[in-house]
C-alpha cells in the first residue's frame, strides 16, 4: 500500500536494522545492550528499534526500570522476512560457488 | 481473503552455468562451502553446515567450540534432480523436534543444456514454526498481520 519500505524485507534491507534483528535472535536485550555491540549511539539503536517494532518484527516489554526487546513470538513475520533475505543471500553464493567448483575426485565414474 | 490460515511459501530461482549433476552435490555434499556462515541458530559461532546425503540424514551445523546443532531432516533425496528437507527452527529461534512443527524446503534441480542448470527453491509449510492459534488469531483477525504478510508476499514474489 505505501511505498515507504514498510515490510519485512525493507526493514531488514538495512544492515544495522539486520544486524540489530540477529542480536535479538540470540536472546532479548535493552537498548543499552545493543548499543554496546554495535558502533552507533544509543539514541540510533532506539530509532532502528522503533521501525522494526512498528513492522511487527520486535516487541518489547517493561521489566522494572528497564524494556527488554526481542523477536515477536506470537508469529511468523519475523521469521519470513528473515528468511527470504537468507535465502536470496544463500542461493547467489550458491551459484558463484557452483559455478566455481573444481570437478571433484570422484569424477572418474562411468 | 482465505480462511485458510497459511503462510505463502518463500520462493527463489537462480540459474548456474554447471552440469546439473555439479550443482546438486555442490548444494549437498558442499552444503558448508557455500552456506553464508553468519546464517547459524547455535550459540557458538559456526564452523561448518552438513547435509548427510540420503534419506533421513541429518542437517546441522557444527560450532567452532565443536557443538552441534540441528536445522532439520532430508525428506527426500533424489540425485541430481530434487531434495526435500525439513527445517524445524521455531519463533524462539531454536530446534524443534516435533515433526508437526517442522517447515519444508524442496529445491529442484533441471538441466537446461549440458552446462546449465535452473534450480528452484520453495521454503513452505511456514505456518507450521510457530503456535498454531497464536497465528491463527493474527491473521483471521485481519488488521496488522494480514496486510503485513501480504505486503511480505508480494515482496518476495518481486524480489525472485
Amino acid at each position: 500500500m505505501d511505498t515507504n519500505g514498510a515490510d519485512g524485507l525493507g526493514l531488514l534491507g538495512d544492515p544495522t536494522r539486520r544486524t540489530i534483528f540477529e542480536l535479538l535472535a540470540r536472546h532479548p536485550c535493552t537498548v543499552g545492550e545493543l548499543a554496546q555491540q554495535l558502533p552507533i549511539t544509543r539514541s540510533a539503536v532506539s530509532q532502528h528499534l522503533r521501525v522494526l517494532k512498528d513492522g511487527g518484527l520486535v516487541v518489547s516489554q517493561a521489566q522494572g526500570t528497564r524494556r527488554i526487546y526481542r523477536l515477536n513470538p506470537d508469529g511468523v513475520t519475523a521469521l519470513r522476512a528473515y528468511l527470504d533475505r537468507v535465502w536470496a543471500e544463500a542461493l547467489t553464493a550458491f551459484a558463484k560457488a557452483a559455478q566455481v567448483a573444481p570437478l571433484a575426485p570422484e569424477q572418474e565414474d562411468q | 481473503m482465505t480462511s485458510t490460515p497459511t503462510i505463502p511459501p518463500l520462493t527463489g530461482t537462480i540459474t548456474v552455468d554447471a552440469p546439473v549433476e555439479r550443482v546438486f552435490r555442490t548444494f549437498t555434499d558442499g552444503f558448508g562451502s557455500w552456506w553464508p556462515a553468519e546464517y547459524h541458530i547455535g550459540q557458538a559461532d559456526m564452523a561448518t553446515a552438513i547435509l548427510e546425503p540420503r534419506e533421513g540424514g541429518r542437517w546441522y551445523e557444527q560450532g567452532t567450540d565443536g557443538s552441534e546443532c540441528d536445522w532439520g531432516r532430508v525428506l527426500a533425496w533424489e540425485p541430481p534432480h530434487r531434495l526435500v528437507v525439513t527445517w524445524q527452527i521455531n519463533g524462539h529461534w531454536q530446534y524443534d523436534p516435533d515433526p508437526a512443527h517442522a517447515s519444508q524446503i524442496e529445491v529442484r534441480f533441471s538441466a537446461d543444456g549440458p552446462d546449465q542448470t535452473t534450480v528452484e527453491l520453495e521454503h513452505r509449510h511456514l505456518e507450521r514454526l510457530v503456535d498454531g492459534q497464536a497465528l491463527r488469531d493474527g491473521i483471521t483477525g485481519g488488521g496488522g498481520w494480514g496486510a503485513l504478510l501480504e505486503l511480505l508476499a508480494k515482496a518476495a514474489t518481486n524480489q525472485s
